[in-house]
């Protein structure tokens, strides 16, 4: 099973509730952040990096001797990573998606492949829970000034089993916040999507976007309060007005932030935030159940 | 025109309400924007009116004609994102895997790939109580936030121009990413909103880094600092080590939470210790000078 962690907002607890899963799951898992512009979920786990590879992206490289300036190359670019300037091209690699085209157009083989270093990806693994010893980890580093995010996210994505099965562990991703393709990347393989929010104004009307732009997707979503009593404002009313089901809530504590601002995971530490995230792990693995249950009949 | 940007990094810092206090206190000499596309609050505080609103179209993505598709799968073979699957009768697009590169389109021989113009979002212009705005949201799964806060940034610079507005001041949206470094392009100076925990540290250094790759000027604001006092005085030594200017130290409190509720600035709100820490942490900001480092990011030196 797959459970990705997502929120509209920033900052509302997914590395809490990512970290919080981690520390009660008790069946085989591996922990993956793909928040690759910001990864937060090694500073909780504290894994053991056992191995960082760049991943590189494929780029094109320009041989300026066999070009004839004819021009299909940069009219069909609609990144502008190829332009004329005074009869002669040039190649703006940072702004290239990878997508090939001007490499299988040139008819005189004037562009050849070459790599742009997106970021890292680390592997490693983490002492989990008593139930399952030590769990694997999984991570992505935007290198500081890459811009492209997904095409990160989808290496380190393909060192994921592609279908886990009951004999490969669950999987459970710490997601980039907001509700565009960073985060739409890390939650469209999941099976469900945990949505974390905080009850303020902020938190609802960004769980409002998750919602419009999840949902679509068709797997379970479920909602995460965190610090449950701040703020006031009704987030389980919104969800009863949309159908989607509150899994758990986290109570507002100076003990749990202070936790956090320690480094410490809260469900190691306080009492309330691990019967959450117990409850949470229950709720998560109900629905997945549900909807495989709903598939099948 | 003094364009500032506030960024953070991790979300959830406090960019939008620091943003809103700073608009408060430029007292309608700013021209505001927000340009977090992807999950924009700032409108839930300054409650503009909406007086103009535009589409953003950018983009394209592939649609498969089952009629006329002869099933060869060239497509499917040439696409790098995995975006088109093989039917029984027909190949198929993923529209949340396509990037819109138009390769299939390109290269299919009988011509069944068409390529549609994407809807991604709406901007608008607005007034509010602190002054002019430009705003916008990104639909929902959509992309080219970058090229939205591109446009909006743009926007805002011709209208603060016309105004005679000789501030803009820009709420940022988290990460490091396609829309941050978008929204840098052009900046004279950046403040970086932060927080004494181990992810709002780790993030700072990250974001901080990218302000000295792209050359723009940065200062520190560290929000609810006395979470963690010992760390603050960390995070604090480590940001003069790396040469950044300190805006001070917000503490948490309870006012942020009830302005917010009220969809007020807590910069409105009677004095109480945070709008006195954030008027101090504005005037260190508009005596700071930029320096001449301005770069634009998006003017990159190509590389062959």
């Amino acid at each position: 099973m797959i459970c990705a962690v997502a929120s509209g907002k920033g900052g509302t607890g997914k590395t809490t509730v990512t970290a919080g899963l981690a520390a009660v799951w008790d069946r085989p898992f591996t922990a993956v952040d793909l928040d690759v512009e910001e990864p937060n979920l090694h500073l909780f786990l504290h894994p053991d990096i056992e191995s960082e590879v760049p991943a590189m992206m494929e780029v094109p490289v320009l041989d300026a001797e066999r070009c004839t300036s004819c021009g299909q190359c940069a009219a069909f670019c609609r990144y502008k990573a190829l332009a004329f300037m005074g009869g002669h091209l040039l190649v703006f690699s940072d702004m290239c998606h990878g997508c090939g085209g001007c490499l299988a157009l040139c008819p005189e083989g004037a562009l050849s492949p070459g790599e742009r270093e997106l970021g890292q990806v680390l592997a490693g693994s983490f002492e989990a829970s008593a139930a399952v010893g030590r769990a694997r980890f999984l991570m992505g580093r935007l290198r500081v000034g890459e811009a492209m995010s997904p095409p990160l996210m989808r290496q380190v994505k393909t060192k994921l089993p592609r279908r886990p099965t009951k004999a490969d562990p669950d999987v459970l991703i710490d997601s980039p916040p907001g509700v565009s393709c960073p985060a739409v990347n890390a939650v469209m393989d999941a099976d469900c999507v945990v949505l974390v929010t905080e009850p303020t104004p902020f938190g609802l009307h960004d769980l409002k976007l998750a919602v419009e732009a999840f949902r679509p997707l068709g797997m379970p979503l479920g909602v995460v309060v965190n610090r449950a009593g701040v703020g006031g404002t009704d987030i389980q009313g919104y969800c009863a007005g949309v159908g989607v089901p509150v899994w758990a809530e986290i109570p507002f504590s100076r003990a749990i932030a202070g936790a956090y601002a320690r480094g410490e995971v809260p469900a190691r530490v306080a009492p309330e935030a691990e019967s959450a995230a117990l409850t949470l792990m229950k709720a998560v693995r109900a629905a997945v159940a549900g909807s495989r249950e709903a598939d099948h009949a | 025109m003094r364009e500032i940007v506030v960024i953070s990094g991790k979300g959830g810092t406090g960019k939008t309400s620091v943003t809103a206090g700073f608009a408060h206190l430029a007292a309608r000499r700013a021209m505001i924007c927000d340009l977090d596309v992807d999950a924009p609050d700032l409108h839930l505080l300054l409650s503009p009116d909406r007086a103009e609103t535009h589409e953003f179209r950018s983009g394209v993505a592939a649609v498969i004609d089952p009629g006329l598709c002869a099933n060869c799968g060239l497509c499917a073979g040439m696409c790098r994102f995995d975006a088109i699957a093989a039917g029984p009768r027909a190949h198929k697009v993923d529209a949340l895997r396509c990037e819109g590169c138009g390769v299939c389109e390109r290269f299919c021989p009988v011509g069944a790939v068409r390529l549609e113009e994407k809807l991604c979002g709406e901007w608008h212009v607005s007034a509010t109580r602190m002054g002019p705005m430009v705003h916008a949201q990104l639909f929902p799964g959509e992309e080219n936030s970058g090229r939205l806060v591109a446009l909006l940034k743009k926007e805002a610079r011709e209208r603060a121009g016309k105004a005679g507005l000789p501030l803009m001041l820009c709420d940022g949206s988290p990460g490091i990413g396609c829309p941050v470094i978008s929204s840098l392009s052009g900046a004279d100076r950046v403040v970086i909103v932060t927080e004494p925990t181990p992810s709002g540290a780790h993030d700072l250094l990250r974001v901080a880094d990218l302000c000295r790759h792209f050359r723009i000027p940065a200062a520190v604001l560290v929000n609810k600092f006395d979470l963690n006092p010992d760390g603050c005085a960390a995070l604090e030594a480590r940001c003069r080590e790396l040469g950044l200017d300190s805006l001070g130290r917000l503490p948490h409190d309870e006012a942020v939470a009830r302005a917010m509720a009220d969809g007020l600035s807590v910069a409105e709100l009677p004095e109480t210790p945070v709008s006195r820490a954030l008027r101090e942490a504005w005037e260190r900001l508009s005596a700071l000078p930029d320096a001449a480092r301005r770069s634009d990011p998006f003017h990159h030196k190509p590389s062959a």
